[in-house]
């Protein structure tokens, strides 16, 4: 066994990994020195310097392409592209974490998760100012296993990545200040079931270890193009793909989602909605294009099948949903559809439209989910935030402002032209066309119409329908939350209106480095 | 067409649209803030722009070779082979619709600053009216056809913004709608010109179609002029789609004045004489151009002369006169002059007459019933005299404005030749004299006689008076342009000579009849009318109620020769019909299949989320179970 050598690390290739663990580890630093009293505003300030330093210094980075950390990860464009849509939509979140204006008790997060929910202590704190604010280094941690997670060349890394990015999210969803019950529940559902789907990766790896002798997906690309593939390599795969089609919720690995989503404080739901959306698929995307990209015809159908599955049971679902948090759950789960439909336009080499459209849905799906989720934390009741659909009724009259921003939103998740939602669903719908797939993007744009149902019914609420009595009351949201509203609003009409730009940007990205 | 890159002040003519315009933003994006001052920056952008207008007009002027000043702004449409720049031509024809635009555009501002000082609304008014004078400048500045669709669309959306101002009352969002929609079936024959452009030229360049008109096939170009002039009859009112526009004097009367009399009816005009080398090659087109102008024209004189509406007569003479400016410039070369001279001394009488009713309407508690005025001479000496000078401009008295551009129109129409010239010169003698028959009569049910108007009631009394500087000064100063303009544009500064450059030098050698019969005709056909009308209502007592049993021929009248009877029978009637029909099918079929689908989706849905129970065991147990079919197809496929 010779000596172990240190791997040659890109200190610059890694900047923005430094920006944005460093950020977190001070931040657990604060948490333990800093005096309570200015532990929000401290706390808050060294998220968005590590968030927003990611997102400059990946930007700073662009064009770059190398593997660097003895192989382990990759600098390349989908790996920069993603990892900035993280870093940016992270900083979002992070906003939307800061506002203090909407709750009366001044924060969406609990006092003391410690303590038991309901128990007399629970009710005098519920009152009181005070706040949990260990939920941003948490929060900037599993930013950090995000970016990692689109950049792993390495299947080792990536399941050190997603564990990273996972915990983190498992805790924070359980912090809600409100529904303290609910929100513990999808805390633990979410925990035992990713438990069990990061036991189908890790099985998967070891298969794929025992198969190929490497971890590598260099490696694991070279053994697939010489030696063909054996059944462990294939039941490794399968594997590999199950447990991040979780994470992605995709269905059948989305039964979670709902119910985590429902749960979780709404900022929080607006996080794990955006940024673990875009940090899964750039794991499959990487996955199945670098480590399994020269044997796509045994994966091709099987996206395909589940592609189609999650389509329709999201879009189905979704009919009947009465809960907005749920809906935009069962949304995002038929978007995970959509998502792989432009995976599936991997096309013969370079021509391969796919990757580029994927890119602009995950960036546009992302601003938009996040939008819409912001826009549920201002119209509340006296129980915290009004997510039944009949509390919606006539919002437009009470508040026309919000009404219209969410109806934005909305009409860009049904794919409204106009709109980013439009965009990037004709990007993808038209990389898979050219790939000859177009039996699904015909099950697509029926799913698409299905969905549109369910979005255009809260319009119809809010716009044609008259305010019920004691309906909730729309906050004024503070400066973080405002801003986090006009951004993604304005991305969402921008992506949609003048996208050229951006795609043009996703075109030249779309190249992995090997 | 050559064109020269701008230069000097002409490079910035693109402020003329952004004036305008930035006001027209920051009006309706400010706010009530701006409510205090909103009116004057609404002046302001007008008239600062009519001074740029007008300097780069003096800077064309001076120029030598090529009068044709393009300036590129930016790239508007870039799509496969379609390239759209957007741009603007400065020519002599832009140059002299810019200053009628921002000149009476500026006077009519200043005026709506008076008329509108009571209303709520006021600030929202000069917002919409600064839209309006972008829009137009860019309609007559755009150096393509779509740059000009851009405009074209811009003015009709001001103008239903305009017409429903006051958008409580019923009539006027109706108006609106009428105006809206009966200018969208114009709209789809510029829309299709344009596509054929595209798909014949590849280009929808001023330059580029206009000067390859030779390498087009007869009927192509026959089709382009068609569907040119079923846009221009829209924006127009022309025949078969007159009926908006006198409906459309439900808006603000300075709005009458301004977009539906004196600019933007007059942009079918500038339409066709844009086009004239499309035209020049398709002499088909050109003669249907003459026919709907000399119908039109005929149409809007009959109706004219029974209403009792004081606006509304205004407004059928506006159709009757655009009727003359369509049959100048469909009578070729030597008709353009003539056609767009008449559209500039028509802007500023016809302008004037409609600020002058508008005075009348103030002074009488916004009523526009001429049964109930009468004697109002006295109470209102301004007005009476611009609006008397508007009148004998517009019936043509001698050596007024109207004399010169319409004996113009009616002496190129005799030297059309043959049969036609003299139909088309008789249509317009006897237009001539109908037109002093009805404003005669206006003239004499509003300003003499007896007074007819009621008490009014208490908190609102009728008592007329004259109105206030801000709105008579700008009455004098087109009333000025009433009597003069004529003469200077005929006779001493030749519009002919200005717009040499675009159209030509076109000098007729020999008169198919001569000028100072034409003359004579002209005048005789007047005094004709003027003396009918003293016959008919001068010299009688006018009935405050206007009487039911009339013959035949009035009823017709009164019901504008029931162009709107025929549009309900033909077109309205039918779609309601078919309407029906699709609803019928609709609610049966459509409904059932849609209704069965919607129950089978959320059946399935309730049945599909039975599946989410809650507990994390059966979640487990859905994921092994996709877990296991996941890899069951993979090794399906590899073994396969």
């Amino acid at each position: 066994m010779g000596a172990i050598t240190a791997p040659s690390l890109s200190m610059a290739a890694l900047a923005p990994f430094l920006f944005v663990f460093g950020a977190a580890a001070v931040g657990v630093l604060v948490e333990a020195f800093a005096p309570r009293d200015v532990r929000h505003p401290v706390q808050v300030g060294v998220a968005l310097v590590g968030t927003i330093g990611g997102l400059v210094s990946t930007l700073l980075l662009a064009g770059r392409k190398e593997v660097t950390a003895g192989g382990a990860l990759a600098v390349d464009g989908p790996a920069l592209f993603l990892e900035a849509t993280v870093a940016g939509l992270g900083a979002l979140a992070v906003l939307l974490f800061a506002e203090r204006a909407l709750d009366p008790a001044r924060s969406a997060f609990v006092a003391e998760a410690a303590v038991p929910a309901g128990s007399p202590r629970d009710a005098e704190l519920l009152t009181s100012t005070r706040v949990q604010t260990e939920v941003y280094p948490l929060a900037t941690f599993a930013i950090g296993g995000m970016m990692l997670f689109t950049a792993a060349n390495d299947l080792l890394i990536m399941f050190v990545a997603l564990e990273v990015l996972s915990l983190p999210l498992y805790l924070i969803s359980g912090l809600a200040r409100r529904r303290r019950l609910l929100s513990q529940e999808a805390a633990v559902k979410y925990f035992l079931l990713g438990a069990f789907a990061s036991g189908f990766f890790l099985y998967g790896l070891a298969l794929v270890y025992g198969a190929t002798g490497s971890v590598r997906l260099s490696a694991v690309r070279a053994a697939v193009s010489t030696g063909g593939t054996g059944v462990l390599l294939v039941l490794g795969l399968g594997l590999l793909v199950v447990g991040l089609m979780f994470k992605a919720s995709v269905a059948p690995f989305h039964t979670w989602t709902p119910d985590v989503y429902q749960g979780a404080p709404t900022p929080v739901t607006a996080f794990m909605a955006a940024c673990t959306k875009v940090a899964a698929f750039g794991a499959i995307l990487r996955l199945l294009y670098v480590g399994f990209g020269t044997d796509a015809w045994t994966w091709r159908p099987l996206i395909y099948g589940i592609a189609i599955v999650s389509m329709v049971v999201g879009a189905v679902l979704g009919l009947t949903q009465t809960d907005l948090k749920r809906m935009l759950a069962y949304s995002s789960i038929a978007h995970a559809g959509f998502l792989l439909t432009g995976v599936l336009g991997i096309g013969t080499g370079a021509s391969g439209t796919g990757l580029p459209a994927t890119l602009f849905y995950l960036l546009a799906y992302g601003v938009t989910t996040l939008g819409a989720f912001g826009v549920l934390t201002l119209v509340r009741d006296g129980d915290g935030e009004a997510t039944h659909l009949s509390q919606w009724a006539g919002l437009a009259q009470r508040s026309p402002l919000t009404a219209a921003v969410m109806s934005l939103f909305l009409l860009a998740l049904a794919g409204i032209p106009l709109t980013s939602g439009f965009t990037a669903k004709f990007a993808v719908f038209r990389a898979a066309i050219q790939d000859g797939a177009w039996p699904l993007v015909l099950v697509a744009l029926l799913a698409s119409a299905v969905a549109a149902f369910f979005y255009l019914r809260v319009i119809v609420l809010m716009y044609f329908s008259a305010p019920t009595a004691d309906g909730p009351t729309v906050g004024v949201p503070g400066l973080p939350t405002t801003l986090v509203l006009a951004i993604t609003a304005t991305a969402t009409l921008v992506l949609g209106i003048v996208p050229g730009a951006v795609l043009d940007l996703a075109r030249s990205a779309a190249i992995f480095v090997g | 067409m050559h064109t020269v890159p701008a230069s000097g002040l002409l490079a910035a003519s693109w402020l003329l649209i952004a004036l305008p315009l930035a006001g027209a933003a920051v009006l309706l994006l400010g706010g009530r803030r701006t409510d205090r001052w909103g009116h004057l920056l609404g002046v302001a952008t007008v008239a600062v722009a009519f001074v740029i207008g007008l300097a780069c007009t003096v800077q064309l002027g001076g120029m030598s070779g090529s009068k044709s000043v393009n300036l590129d702004l930016f790239t508007f449409i870039s799509a496969g082979t379609l390239d759209v720049k957007a741009g603007l031509l400065f020519d002599p024809l832009s140059a002299i619709f810019v200053l009628l635009i921002t000149g009476v555009g500026s006077l009519i501002h200043i005026y709506s600053v008076g008329y509108m000082a009571d209303d709520p609304g006021r600030r929202r008014f000069f917002a919409y009216l600064n839209l309006f004078v972008a829009a137009m400048l860019l309609l007559v500045l755009g150096n393509s056809y779509v740059a000009l669709y851009v405009g074209w669309e811009g003015v009709g959306l001001a103008s239903f913004l305009l017409i429903a101002f006051w958008y409580r009352r019923p009539a006027a969002v109706t108006a609106a709608k009428k105006a809206f929609v009966m200018n969208r079936v114009g709209d789809v024959g510029l829309a299709l010109a344009i596509f054929i452009m595209f798909a014949q030229l590849g280009t929808t360049s001023f330059v580029g179609v206009l000067g390859s008109t030779g390498a087009l096939a007869g009927g192509v170009l026959t089709a382009l002029g068609l569907l040119l002039l079923l846009g221009a009859c829209g924006k127009s009112g022309q025949f078969p789609l007159q009926a908006w526009l006198p409906d459309a004097m439900e808006g603000p009367t300075p709005v009458s004045a301004l977009i539906h009399a004196a600019t933007m009816v007059t942009a079918g005009v500038y339409l066709i004489a844009r086009s004239a080398p499309i035209y020049d090659h398709a002499p088909a087109a050109r003669t249907v151009v003459t026919i709907i102008g000399a119908i039109t024209l005929m149409i809007g004189a009959i109706a004219g002369c029974a209403y009792d509406d004081i606006k509304k007569v205004l407004a059928y003479s506006t159709v009757s006169q655009i009727g003359y400016m369509f049959l100048a410039v469909g009578l070729g070369p030597i008709g353009y002059v003539a056609g767009l001279a008449h559209l500039l001394t028509h802007g500023f009488f016809k302008a004037g007459l409609f600020l002058g009713a508008g005075s009348v309407m103030h002074a009488m508690n916004d009523s526009v019933d001429m049964r109930r005025f009468g004697g109002l001479w006295r109470r209102m000496p301004v007005t009476f005299a611009t609006f008397g000078l508007g009148y004998l401009a517009l019936i043509g008295f001698p050596l007024l404005s109207g004399y010169w551009t319409k004996d113009a129109i009616i002496e190129a129409a005799f030297d059309h030749g043959g049969t036609t010239g003299y139909v088309l010169g008789g249509v317009g003698v006897l237009g001539a004299g109908l037109t002093a028959f009805y404003m005669t009569r206006l003239m004499f049910m509003t300003f003499f006689g007896r007074p007819r108007w009621d008490a009014g009631s208490a908190s609102t009394p009728v008592d007329p008076h004259e109105s206030p500087g801000v709105m008579t000064v700008p009455m004098i100063v087109l009333a000025v342009g009433s009597v003069a303009a004529g003469y200077l544009l005929t006779q001493a500064f030749p519009l002919s000579a200005w717009l040499s450059p675009v159209f030509g030098t076109n000098k007729l050698e020999s008169h198919v009849v001569a000028p100072l019969w034409i003359g004579v005709l002209v005048i005789g056909a007047m005094v004709l009318g003027v003396a009918a009308a003293w016959l008919f209502v001068g010299r009688r007592e006018v009935p405050v109620v206007r009487p039911a049993r009339v013959s035949p021929v009035v009823r017709a009248a009164r019901n504008a020769l029931y162009a709107d009877a025929i549009n309900e029978s033909l077109f309205m009637r039918p779609g309601q019909w078919l309407a029906r029909a699709l609803v019928f099918v609709d609610n049966r079929r459509v409904d059932g299949a849609v209704n069965g689908i919607a129950a089978t989706l959320g059946g399935s849905s309730a049945r599909l989320g039975r599946a989410q129970t809650g507990f994390v065991r059966s979640y487990a147990l859905g994921m092994l179970g996709g877990a296991v079919v996941v890899a069951g197809a993979l090794l399906a496929v590899t073994a396969g």
